[in-house]
């Protein structure tokens, strides 16, 4: 209990000291765009093909689980939408980058770690934090925009696999989607997957500036900053979904 | 000048450093000297700031570095070079980038003078045509030259070097010596250099300091190192035939 206290003190004082002294703007500008390329432009093509299909098989598993004639046939859309904007995209998207994102951001800090690349910046009299945690956090405010496309290619994969494997008509697919649409969902989603990318850019970075150990010791920063951004992206998404919808 | 006085390092219950006092004089390459786990990369870090001493007092010119304020400290940096065991260069960059970085993070020199400079210093360390490779495109001695050039292109008062010769064949080993020796006299810098290899302190120790179980057990030249009846030292310098050799020939030789 001791050493989890210690841990979360000190990942505070990490983020404290990463919006302490600002690396060079010039400098800086170049990192975040390094980053976004990393992070969210490369991480685009995993998120498309995921949720193109996990909204096919949603929409499919609604559809064979709700074929008693009193339930209506719009049921299919409305349940596609609903799952992928409250949960599939924010929470499962989140907890799939957590393995991708996570483990880059901790292995790449964590060999720099090994090789001694972070003594060497902060021998320079470089603030090793910001320079090495603020791009990754700038990069990942833009995370919502891989999840408003994790969104649409998941409802638009559910509604190709329902259209082409004659689960539902296409009227009755767009009419699910359109029934009692809540704008609040959406915002509700955006306020958690912006939480979501803080975690996703700030603990796999604190396993990684931490780790001990030499080529072992970041596969094993990088497991366990999986499991923690995991741990913490479904605790988040508890308290959030208490606080914002209940 | 950096003067220690009195340093001690604990790391828990754990004693690494136990009192650590000497000074390293301008122009003049100081080796640190001693066994695996004798406290050697503790107290270079140390004097670094690296590591926060638990104990005593470290000053850079005279200016105590527990005085400084984070500003000062941060300038100190940039007065510093270091050179690491493993070289530390920034993998995702090209060999001119690195020695680039540090101009490019603490002047405001244009563009075109900062490539200038960093040219100046590549070729000062002999590197040619190796500008554009990645780091991991070359081989381990130019690295450490590499490493070198990334460490004199701001023009530093002090020079660290961790174990510069590990992982270099001998010819090799003693062109990073001599280089790292030129550069001292020509720049008029304080070099600290962390060594087990005995040719270095026998080629370019103008001033060695031998640490064991974290005491510094013994404080000469590498022309007093020879002539030295201390067992510590001699045990551990003159543990191969061959340098026990080298020292009854030049023992032979003196006489």
């Amino acid at each position: 209990m001791i050493k989890l206290l210690e841990h979360i003190g000190r990942y505070f004082i990490m983020l404290q000291k990463t919006f302490g002294k600002f690396t060079k703007s010039s400098v800086l500008r170049k990192l975040v765009v390094r980053e976004i390329d990393d992070l969210i432009i490369g991480s685009l093509g995993i998120v498309a093909f995921i949720s193109f299909f996990v909204g096919g098989v949603v929409a499919i598993q609604t559809a064979i689980n709700s074929d008693n004639p009193l339930l209506p046939k719009y049921l299919v859309g409305y349940a596609t939408r609903q799952s992928i904007i409250l949960e599939f995209a924010p929470t499962f998207i989140s907890i799939i980058m957590a393995g991708k994102v996570g483990s880059f951001i901790t292995s790449s800090i964590g060999t720099m770690r090994v090789t001694e690349q972070i003594d060497a910046l902060e021998v320079m009299g470089v603030n090793t934090y910001n320079y090495l945690i603020f791009p990754k956090i700038a990069a990942m405010t833009l995370y919502p925009f891989i999840i408003v496309i994790s969104m649409f290619l998941g409802i638009f994969g559910g509604y190709v696999a329902c259209i082409t494997g004659g689960f539902s008509a296409h009227a009755d697919f767009v009419e699910g989607l359109q029934l009692d649409f809540n704008a609040f969902h959406v915002t509700y989603a955006f306020i958690k997957t912006f939480l979501f990318a803080m975690l996703l850019a700030t603990i796999p970075s604190y396993h990684g500036y931490f780790m001990k150990g030499g080529a072992l010791g970041v596969g094993k920063a990088s497991t366990t900053s999986f499991v923690w951004t995991s741990v913490a992206i479904i605790l988040m998404n508890s308290f959030v979904t208490n606080f914002l919808l209940t | 000048m950096i003067e220690i006085k009195n340093l001690k390092k604990s790391f828990g219950e754990t004693e690494v450093l136990k009192g650590v006092s000497t000074v390293f004089e301008q122009g003049k390459t100081n080796l640190i000297i001693g066994q695996s786990g004798s406290g050697k990369t503790v107290f270079l870090k140390c004097i670094l700031g690296l590591h926060q001493a638990s104990e005593g007092e470290i000053s850079y010119n005279q200016n105590p570095l527990s005085q400084m304020t984070e500003k000062e400290r941060s300038l100190l940096r940039q007065d510093m070079g270091m050179v690491f065991q493993g070289s530390a260069l920034f993998d995702s960059m090209t060999v001119e980038e690195n020695v680039m970085f540090p101009m490019k993070m603490f002047t405001e020199a244009a563009a075109d003078e900062i490539r200038e400079r960093a040219n100046i210093a590549i070729k000062r360390v002999n590197l040619i045509d190796a500008n554009a490779k990645l780091p991991s495109e070359i081989s381990g001695g130019m690295q450490k030259r590499v490493a070198i050039a990334r460490a004199i292109v701001m023009n530093p008062n002090y020079l660290f070097c961790d174990e510069p010769n590990s992982g270099l064949d001998p010819k090799t080993a003693i062109l990073i010596d001599n280089l790292i020796q030129e550069i001292t006299q020509e720049y008029q810098i304080t070099t600290v250099i962390n060594s087990h290899d005995m040719n270095s302190v026998m080629e370019i120790g103008e001033k060695i300091i031998f640490l064991k179980d974290g005491e510094k057990k013994w404080e000469g030249s590498n022309k007093e190192i020879f002539k030295t009846d201390n067992d510590a030292v001699t045990n551990f310098v003159y543990s191969s035939e061959l340098f026990k050799k080298v020292r009854k020939v030049y023992m032979e030789e003196s006489e």
